[in-house]
């Protein structure tokens, strides 16, 4: 299908998101129906807008760029033969139009693409692709007229922070592993993305794989390795896939292995799929895991940049800021270091998801206000019901309510607030959501990823789960608030690792801000946002119900019968209100609380 | 196309020695050995373990500890098809728990058991990076996203039709 030389060009998103709600089948489709047409067919990673997914691209000429959302099998015909044959844009299907480039539309305008600059745009398994898009020119550039020390500086004046969570200085970071004395040393990527509610790094490996290569060549040249490891979780199976290609392409193209464009820099990199622990997104554990040992934790000092993997100096960087390098030593620093905040240089991806109307990836200069992200961008919430909390940075973030939503992006206004970055997911919610219940399911998360080493980690998380079970079932004591913030407190101070650390972050944060809704489940038995299971009961509305049975039929437990749902039998799993077609099911408090 | 159904083989010595000596020419290779015989049986066999000691010299129980650390592994014999249900916060907020009440439903079998005629194996996870599609699954390798609890059903009955309709 690729021509080189047809001016009509079709592209289809096919990253997991693409490929999840059927783009796969939209791509067959289209190959099918453009044989034989002067027309190229592409596939393409992640443009971000997850929410139209599966997403067609139709250019008619080169500054003319459509994109449909929601794209069937079925739409294929009437779009190739409306707007590819006859030139006609189909405008009832049209998501948007990008003039040149990213162009004018509101989920683009705001946006500044340095991380997903290529996101959507290329083909994330074409080498050619990336070259072309200027992809590789940045380690020729530092292979050509820099010295390592040249390409840290570069660096450390953009002020790029490391994006796994900690926001140190990348440059600080590399400079301390390039000051150590040693023949080995390691540069580690990390790829373990296993925040829920984060998919940045996924869609950058899928979607640009080179880009991260070339950030690790650039980023070895630099600390002085000759071997990388890309520690990807296994998770993310289409991520590996890619940049596995993209290893064996830049192999290839002499991009990697010895006197790599004809310097004397040699550079070897190879992946390690992970084994579904959370905790290996910390380094050290991520570097035990890599020896091939149970992935936990150990005490600092020493830091890896003495002593990381198989004991030689080693820097750990995430795979967001990996994507950032290439385009920092292309453009100079002061390019980035004018984005963002005084302390916080440069944009940030954020992963939006939950109750939002446009879910996806966007990419903003720091300090952008989280207002101008979720309703500006994002288009706010996608129900009826009012934005009622933000949750920032998943299980070590925490949530803010919706009167603080004109805080600023950046690591330290996050953080005068109590949250932190994380890895970049935004959960918006809205009213239904129970700030207890999410409290919670990120601590019930936690626990189970606790490796077990330390002891503040591992009884403390269980411990206050414990309290947090009660307190939704309806057991809730007085004095259990005080009790969760001690051994909160404890925790964080004490326990051994960042995991550990941070995992009472998303409770003090709620119980801050959302310490009514916690007092009503306790004083008064009763969840205001009707979730807490042992709270609430379902009931059939006889005027609405048609008597089709169709809950009936899905009912696990047979606790529907006529118009009655038995209490005694019923698991309050919802599943018949969620299929009713009618709303004769309804959710209320449950009468006679013990309170 | 829907998920393809994998009959698995059964465990040889002579299968599991040639993964680990594939693997065994670098240092730390237990987990990519291990890896990979779950990518041939859908389990680690404890004969495998055995074998990965013998040939590497790391002795038995480091390798059972590092097996077992890992929520990959798993020590018994999956059914044909292993659904990986995302609970991830934005699933979860999706309604995740009455996706896995309806795969319940369909299969009955609960998350982290196998169904009785051996074709499904219910797991749970979070998360598999899909939150602006949520809910999400996964099925064998195949991903489906923007799920309700019929339309999940209906990707549950084409897998059960899956060998039986090409038979």
């Amino acid at each position: 299908m690729k021509s080189g030389t047809a001016t009509k060009q079709v592209k289809v998103g096919l990253s997991s998101c693409g490929v999840a709600v059927g783009g796969r089948g939209v791509y067959d489709a289209l190959a099918a129906k453009l044989k034989g047409m002067d027309v190229e067919l592409e596939p393409t990673g992640c443009l971000g807008m997850c929410y139209k997914e599966p997403l067609v691209e139709v250019s008619l000429s080169e500054n003319q760029h459509f994109i449909y959302g929601d794209v069937t099998p079925e739409r294929v015909d009437r779009i190739i033969d409306e707007h590819i044959v006859h030139g006609r844009p189909i405008t009832d299907w049209l998501l948007t139009t990008k003039s040149s480039g990213f162009g004018k539309s509101d989920y683009f305008t705001g946006q500044t693409r340095i991380v997903l600059r290529n996101c959507g745009v290329i083909n994330p398994e074409s080498i050619d692709d990336y070259i072309a898009a200027g992809g590789y020119g940045a380690i020729e550039k530092a292979l050509a007229g820099m010295s390592p020390e040249e390409v840290i500086e570069v660096i450390e004046e953009s002020g790029l922070r490391g994006r796994g969570g900690a926001g140190f200085s990348t440059g600080l970071k590399w400079g301390f592993t390039r000051a150590v004395e040693g023949s080995q040393k390691y540069i580690i990527c990390n790829a373990n993305e296993g925040d829920p509610g984060a998919f940045v790094d996924r869609a950058i490996l899928e979607s640009d794989p080179h880009s991260i290569v070339e950030g690790m060549l650039i980023a070895g040249y630099a600390i002085g390795a000759s071997q990388g490891i890309i520690y990807i979780r296994a998770e993310y199976p289409m991520a590996a896939r890619r940049i596995e290609l993209a290893i064996s392409q830049a192999k290839e193209r002499g991009f990697l292995g010895t006197s790599i464009l004809r310097s004397r820099f040699a550079f070897d990199l190879k992946i390690r799929v992970g084994a579904g622990a959370y905790v290996c997104g910390e380094e050290t554990s991520q570097m035990m895991s890599i020896e091939g040992k149970r992935g936990t934790p150990r005490s600092k000092p020493p830091l890896p940049a003495q002593s990381g993997l198989w004991g030689k100096p080693t820097s750990t960087n995430n795979v967001e800021t990996l994507a950032n390098i290439a385009w920092i030593i292309t453009n100079g620093a002061h390019a980035y270091n004018r984005l963002g905040t005084e302390t916080s240089k440069g944009t940030k991806v954020f992963a939006l998801s939950g109750k939002v109307a446009r879910g996806g990836l966007v990419e903003v200069p720091m300090g952008m206000t989280i207002r101008k992200v979720v309703f500006d961008v994002c288009g706010g919430t996608a129900s009826t019901l009012p934005l009622k909390a933000v949750q920032i940075g998943g299980p070590h973030g925490g949530c803010i309510p919706a009167s603080l939503i004109d805080s600023q992006l950046d690591c330290d206004s996050l953080h005068s607030i109590g949250l932190s970055m994380g890895k970049g997911g935004i959960l918006v919610m809205d009213e239904s959501t129970c700030m207890v219940d999410l409290a919670k399911y990120f601590l019930s998360y936690s626990q189970g990823e606790s490796c077990g080493k330390c002891v503040p980690c591992r009884i403390g998380s269980k411990r206050m789960l414990e309290i947090f079970e009660r307190i939704t079932r309806g057991e809730g004591r007085d004095g259990d608030l005080e009790l969760i913030e001690e051994v909160a407190t404890s925790m964080a101070g004490a326990s051994l690792c960042g995991l550990g650390q941070t995992i009472p972050n998303p409770t003090l944060s709620s119980l801050r801000y959302f310490r009514d809704e916690y007092e009503a489940h306790i004083k008064d038995k009763r969840c205001p946002a009707k979730k807490c299971k042992a709270l609430i009961s379902y009931e059939v509305l006889p005027d609405n119900c048609t008597g089709c049975g169709l809950c009936v039929g899905y009912c696990p437990t047979g606790a529907i019968g006529g118009w009655e749902i038995e209490s005694e039998i019923c698991t309050r799993c919802g599943l018949c209100m969620e299929v009713c077609e009618n709303n004769a099911i309804t959710v209320s408090h449950k009468e006679g609380g013990d309170g | 196309m829907t998920a393809q159904n994998k009959s698995w083989d059964t465990p040889s010595f002579a299968v599991i020695d040639a993964i680990v000596h594939k693997h065994n020419i670098e240092k730390g290779s237990a987990i990519p050995i291990l890896q990979e015989i779950q990518e041939t049986y859908g389990y680690i066999p404890l004969i495998a373990i055995e074998r990965i000691g013998r040939i590497t010299g790391i002795p038995d129980g480091d390798i059972y500890g590092t097996a077992t650390f890992y929520k990959m592994f798993r020590f018994e014999p999956p059914g044909e098809n292993v659904i990986k249900v995302c609970r991830g916060t934005a699933c979860d907020l999706a309604g995740a728990a009455k996706i896995a009440e309806s795969i319940n439903v369909e299969t009955s079998a609960a998350e982290g058991e196998t169904s009785y005629d051996r074709k499904f194996t219910i797991e749970k996870l979070a998360c598999l990076g899909c939150c602006s599609a949520a809910p999400t699954l996964m099925i064998n390798d195949e991903l489906h996203s923007r799920l309700t609890p019929e339309s999940v059903r209906k990707v549950l009955k084409k897998c059960k039709c899956g060998d039986e309709g090409s038979a």
